[in-house]
């Protein structure tokens, strides 16, 4: 009895202190990416392909999700504010909750399990075939000719997806409550208008959506270099990219949206 | 040429989180030379070339390559050393991403600011070198093992190092791509002036192509000499290596109880 | 500098994300009327703000014409001081009204003005004399009931 307690304490203590290391080698790896981001500035082209592979590749998941949760939003914000009498604020909610969460954060979940996921897989990849160490060894630094690439990509990619994200929705909203519903069409767009807010609703929004583009792009750099240079290794990397990448989204959501919104 | 060794190893410690790799290497490669470091699996060979690359930082002794000590070097002063080295990896270790031309053509576009048309020229010598010019256009994943391997030895030399360095250049491959790599090795080394090091357990293709061996077990070095005098020792662990036999001084059996007592067969106390 | 199709795709990327951007900006969002540049500033005292909020809208007939900037107390006279932004398309006569109102039942409450009829117009930096403070249910529930206090109880009907 007491030696399983203590085994289990054990189990405890390893995984908290293993957490932690694993925090500060993170650090480290942000503070060296960063300091090393000079190619992705000083050669553009690097970080184009880069777009191209977080960015464009994650269009048509972003569109076609945006486009169905507008569609969701419209129905079922119908269904609720018909009973109060509001259909008209049909608007307000679909472009409210597009703005201020759901297209920051879905879309942000989407780039991870699309884009996080192939960058994981393919540091991992590059680094359990050696691909990294043979840059090295050709005196090419892997952290400014790669990741910094990979990382200010993601970066500038993730709220452009997110703001395309947001714009389908509310164009999915438009369809089911003033195409298909018969919601008056001036009426859901001066509401919209007059209830979103440029700075509180729309800027706040931007701003999340590079918050969450940062936190997805270097987990899924970091747990691809972290990742033990086996098949295995990077198959599990790619896994904790994803589960990790969605909990840190929510958290900081949580986090972002207190700050941005509580005080109004 | 300078007299003074290109690379030179003196009481070279290392250790993995405490748990040791070498302990107390002392190695000179002179000039223009070709010299193979052996062993048996686990002994620590990769982790030399290691040290020399600057990949590690040995955790005691002194790493001295082209009269600098590489462990010393900041971070420019050490890439500015590993323009001069060349690595071939054990698998290659070729970008998958690109072709094989752009694979070649990639520490040239890096390093250099040379013309497109001069660049092309360059990787069709390089490749040319390896015999694998008429490849030049194939992606990676069409390659086999010896192709990889030659196309990455092309990559290797593409900005002529003064020291090629070879990981396991041997593993893996059929008896001709293993005879083609091996001649490769000797050329390039000869015709580029260059120096090689070679980390490899195979005897018979290494000792027909190195002026000098050492041999490493237990993170030391247990013998050294030209191939020849390795062939003449009668060292017991030198003999078991070179004749490949199964036991000796290197048990085949991993340390652990006897036999009897995990059978539950030993006395009881 | 070669043109690759990639450069084209990202090309097309980035200027779909901007127009999405600005979609949200200018159709879906309403860059506030008032910029923090133009228009200009007026303060007003009110004994009670009730729920107003800063950014809340600033109307006068029903036409937003300019948005709450700062909410706070006065130290000395114990009062709310609100300050506000005003069009600067819009001038108001010194003598104008403010109140506190509240649109439709449940709604948000903004500050609305009445204008007056003085010749001389309100400026920046101005105080507005006449306001109206918000209604407050508790107070108006108890200026009911002790207004019925005081009425005495009811003479019997004849």
């Amino acid at each position: 009895m007491i030696a399983a307690l203590d085994s289990g304490l054990r189990h405890i203590g390893a995984r908290v202190v293993d957490g932690v290391w694993k925090l500060g080698c993170a650090t480290r790896f942000t503070a060296t990416l960063i300091a090393r981001s000079g190619a992705s500035f000083s050669r553009p082209q690097l970080t184009l392909n880069e777009i191209y592979f977080t960015g464009v590749l994650s269009l048509i998941i972003i569109i076609v999700s945006g486009l169905f949760v507008g569609l969701v939003l419209g129905l079922q914000g119908y269904e609720t504010l018909k009973r109060y009498g509001s259909a008209e604020a049909l608007g307000t909610l679909v472009a409210l909750s597009l703005t201020r969460e759901l297209g920051p954060v879905v879309s942000a979940l989407l780039f991870a399990s699309r884009a996080g996921s192939a960058i994981t897989a393919k540091i991992g990849i590059m680094k359990s075939t050696e691909q990294l160490s043979a840059m090295e060894m050709m005196a090419v630094d892997p952290y400014s000719r790669v990741m910094s690439p990979i990382f200010w990509g993601g970066v500038i990619s993730m709220p452009l997806l997110a703001a395309i994200f947001s714009a389908f929705g509310i164009f999915g909203g438009y369809l089911i409550g003033v195409v298909i519903i018969g919601v008056d069409s001036g009426a859901f767009w001066s509401q919209m208008q007059a209830a979103v807010d440029l700075r509180e609703d729309v800027l706040n929004g931007v701003i999340k959506s590079i918050v969450f583009g940062v936190a997805v792009t270097l987990i899924a750099l970091f747990e691809g270099f972290d990742a033990p240079p086996t098949a295995e290794g990077v198959s599990y990397a790619v896994t904790r990219t994803v589960v990790t990448s969605a909990l840190v989204i929510l958290a900081l959501d949580f986090v972002l949206t207190s700050f941005m919104f509580a005080g109004v | 040429m300078s007299t003074e060794p290109l690379v030179e190893l003196t009481d070279v410690q290392f250790a993995y989180d405490l748990r040791p790799i070498l302990t107390g290497i002392r190695m000179r490669v002179p000039r223009g030379k070709v010299v193979a470091i052996m062993g048996g699996s686990g002994s620590g060979k990769t982790t030399i070339l290691r040290l020399i690359g600057g990949q590690l930082r040995p955790s005691a002794g002194q790493v001295k390559v082209n009269g600098s000590v590489v462990h010393d070097l900041d971070h420019d002063a050490l890439y500015r050393l590993r323009r001069r080295m060349g690595m071939l990896f054990q698998f290659g270790a070729l970008f998958t991403d690109l072709t094989v031309f752009e694979n070649v053509a990639f520490p040239l576009r890096e390093h250099t600011s040379l013309g497109e048309a001069l660049i092309r020229d360059l990787v069709l010598l390089k490749l040319n070198a390896v015999g694998l010019r008429g490849a030049a256009q194939l992606s990676t994943g069409e390659l086999s093992g010896g192709m990889a391997r030659r196309v990455a030895l092309a990559r290797a030399i593409a900005l002529d190092p003064m020291l090629m360095m070879y990981d396991e250049p041997f593993t893996g491959l059929d008896p001709i791509s293993l005879g083609v790599i091996a001649n490769l090795i000797r050329r390039l080394n000869d015709a580029l002036g260059a120096t090689s090091i070679l980390v490899t357990h195979d005897v018979g293709a290494s000792f027909a192509i190195v002026d000098f061996v050492y041999i490493v077990a237990d993170g030391r070095i247990v013998a050294e000499g030209t191939p020849d005098q390795i062939r003449a020792s009668d060292e017991p662990l030198v003999r078991q290596f070179i004749r490949g036999e199964a036991d000796g001084p290197v048990a085949f059996h991993y340390p652990g109880r006897s036999y009897a007592d995990d059978l539950g067969l030993g006395a009881h106390s | 500098m070669k043109r690759t199709t990639i450069d084209l795709w990202v090309g097309l990327f980035v200027t779909g994300g901007l127009i999405a951007l600005l979609v949200l900006a200018l159709k879906v969002g309403n860059a506030t009327t008032v910029g923090a540049s133009e228009g200009y500033r007026v303060t007003a005292e009110f004994d009670n703000i009730g729920g107003l909020k800063p950014r809340a809208p600033v109307k006068s007939n029903g036409v937003v014409i300019g948005r709450v900037e700062a909410i706070a107390l006065d130290r000395k006279k114990y009062v709310a001081v609100v300050t506000f932004r005003i069009d600067k398309a819009y001038q108001f006569p010194a003598d104008t009204t403010a109140s506190i109102l509240t649109s439709g039942l449940l709604g948000e409450q903004y500050v609305g003005l009445d204008a007056g009829g003085d010749d001389v117009m309100l400026k920046d930096g101005d105080r507005m004399k006449l306001t109206q403070s918000a209604m407050v249910l508790e107070r108006m529930i108890s200026r009911f009931l002790y207004g019925k206090a005081a009425e005495g109880p009811q003479p019997a009907d004849k």
